[in-house]
């Protein structure tokens, strides 16, 4: 142990024996509240999760129920975002699209970081002939531009939540993969994780005890990044007609319908694309704000 | 070079061979054989009718048989021809080539021609207002769909009357001037968000380069500052930016395929997508495959532009 690292392990002993919090966790928090970008980043994703779980209490109306008397009708009153082609509330049908954007997305990015992170983690910690399979397979994922592979699973799979997730989550497995693995080469070769196998701990729990919390920084700021291609990608699909179906509403299926009246009626178009910038841009700025905090080295 | 170039060409292999897979196995393994379901849409058959079509599509053999006969005819230049149509598939993607590859380009052009100097702008004011403004548009740049940006332009402008021709694409050597007309919008809506990536990348690449010690003893010979900036930094620090033209071809190519709906332009996205409406499998595959291979060739030409820009790239 270096002699730097002795005297903070010292100061922070003493820091805990005199009651006063351990430095380095008080910090983290204190420098996140201090950071404009990322704490602006994180209240409207909270602010979007709030509306995705209150929807049913915060929706003026149910957003499926048509009122044949107000078709297209202006935001204001009794529709504050106005109604769309077939009389149906515009802001709960905004709300309830919050729904099945967001489950998306949480849903492809869990599911990316489960398999990426997984095989990530495996391939740069063995090495080896897994890696070099594991590796080039992800290769091949990342040959395909990411919307038209997504776009070509749907095509074959069909429209339904669990394929738009399935689709989704397999474009940016490759991502996640190469972050980790990349890290955990680089976590491989210090000498606590020789240690700890010297010591007889099995590969494991090696990954999960030493490996992992290390890689934690980068892992968690691609996690951000990708909620936001996520929702656009999954935006793109419904877009399409090939993610969520109507009637159930989502942003993209919403601002496509939309574009055959938005001539006479612009605020239902305006309005969806509006909801899915606002979003991305807050995953962005979180995730911008998560590597300036956790990783230095990776600003951009 | 060569050496560099022949082993590049190489790792080439296993990567198209697995994406050859991954698109036969799209359409021949997923639930119940897409081909299988397009025959179940025709009107009744019989059973022997039904035999007959599967033996014509070679549908009877085994997988591993199946691909072998696709890719051999993949590899002489026989994509298959068109459930509804009859026709060839390779020529008509051809055909839609151009166009889908006119927005890209432009798309990429308009990208470097905003984002490299607004980004070099923002690094030489670094953290001054300006700085701190562009910033924030290039995150917003980031944010906005394409698609959405899209339409919010054709809203805003749908009055001016030069874009009452939208739709009527014309090529770019019949036409030139009403060519790029058309093409304007499409290739700003999708070019945008590629401008706020070059223009992060350009900033962060040039305050890097501010900070190396060439900088330094340049300005402690009494370099004046103009020509440090242009001599020693922007040299060093846009090199990288042609690494991003790789990784970004990807969002084009994709992003071209959503833009081209919008602007119901007939290019390979429409191609592809009315296939994906009429499940014409050999249509959508066809595109597929086209499109994931120019990507990997785009990234090709990339690496191997990198190697001859900056001699300190070797690999193996």
């Amino acid at each position: 142990m270096t002699p730097a690292s002795t005297s903070a392990l010292a100061k922070a002993t003493a820091a805990r024996r005199q009651g006063t919090p351990v430095r380095h966790r008080a910090t983290f928090a204190a420098r996140f509240l201090r950071t404009p970008l990322a704490m602006s980043g994180a209240v409207i994703v909270a602010a979007y999760l709030f509306a995705t779980v209150a929807a049913p209490l915060l929706a003026p109306d149910d957003p499926l129920v048509m009122h044949s008397q107000m078709l297209l009708a202006r935001p204001g009153g009794a529709h504050p975002f106005g109604t769309d082609e077939f009389g149906r509330d515009l802001l709960a049908r905004l709300l309830f699209g919050a729904r099945a954007s967001l489950a998306v997305a949480f849903g492809s990015v869990a599911l990316a970081l489960a398999a990426g992170g997984g095989s990530g983690l495996v391939a740069g910690y063995r090495g080896g002939v897994l890696d070099n399979v594991l590796m080039r397979t992800m290769d091949v994922i990342f040959a395909f531009p990411a919307v038209l592979l997504a776009i070509a699973i749907m095509a074959v799979l069909g429209a339904a939540l669990q394929n738009v997730i399935l689709a989704i989550g397999i474009v940016y497995t490759p991502q996640f993969a190469r972050v980790v693995r990349a890290s955990a080469i680089e976590t491989r070769g210090l000498e606590y994780v020789d240690a700890a196998g010297a010591l007889g701990a099995r590969t494991p729990r090696i990954l999960a005890r030493h490996i992992l919390p290390n890689i934690m920084a980068p892992l968690i700021v691609q996690t951000s990044l990708s909620l936001s291609f996520a929702i656009l990608t999954e935006s793109a699909l419904s877009f399409l007609g090939l993610g969520t179906q109507p009637p159930t509403p989502s942003w993209g299926n919403m601002l496509a319908e939309a574009r055959r009246f938005m001539v006479i009626a612009p605020w239902t178009a305006i309005t969806p694309g509006a909801a899915i910038a606002l979003i991305v841009l807050g995953f962005n700025l979180l995730g911008d704000g998560l590597r300036d905090l956790l990783d230095p080295r990776l600003r951009l | 070079m060569s050496a560099f170039l022949a082993g590049r060409l190489l790792t080439l292999i296993p990567v198209l061979w697995g994406v050859s897979i991954v698109v036969f196995l799209l359409i021949h393994l997923l639930p119940g054989n897409a081909i299988q379901i397009f025959l179940g849409t025709q009107v009744a058959m019989t059973p022997a009718q039904m035999d007959e079509l599967r033996r014509l599509f070679g549908l009877d053999k085994p997988l591993p048989l199946q691909y072998v006969d696709w890719i051999s005819h993949l590899l002489r230049g026989d994509f298959g021809v068109s459930l509804r149509t009859s026709r060839p598939v390779l020529p008509d993607i051809l055909g839609r080539l151009p166009l889908s590859g006119e927005v890209t380009l432009l798309a990429l052009v308009i990208a470097l021609v905003i984002g490299v100097p607004v980004g070099i702008a923002a690094a030489l004011r670094r953290g001054s207002a300006a700085d701190a403004a562009i910033q924030l548009g290039g995150l917003a740049g980031l944010s906005i769909p394409n698609f959405w940006l899209a339409t919010m332009l054709l809203l805003a402008l749908g009055n001016v009357g030069s874009i009452a021709s939208i739709g009527v694409y014309v090529g770019f050597f019949a036409d030139p001037v009403h060519n790029l007309a058309v093409m304007l919008l499409p290739s700003f809506s999708l070019g945008i968000a590629l401008a706020a990536v070059m223009m992060r990348f350009t900033r962060s690449s040039l305050l890097e380069a501010l900070g190396h010690d060439y900088v330094r003893t340049a300005r402690a010979k009494g370099l004046r500052e103009q020509l440090v900036t242009y001599r020693h930094v922007l040299r060093n620090a846009l090199i990288p930016l042609i690494t991003v033209v790789g990784f970004q071809a990807g969002y084009l190519l994709g992003g071209t395929v959503v833009i081209e709906e919008v602007f119901a332009l007939p290019g390979l996205g429409r191609l592809a997508l009315a296939a994906i409406g009429q499940r014409d499998y050999p249509v959508v595959q066809g595109v597929v495959l086209v499109i994931a291979l120019l990507f990997v060739l785009v990234n090709l030409a990339v690496d191997v532009t990198y190697a001859l820009v900056d001699p300190r790239v070797r690999y193996g």
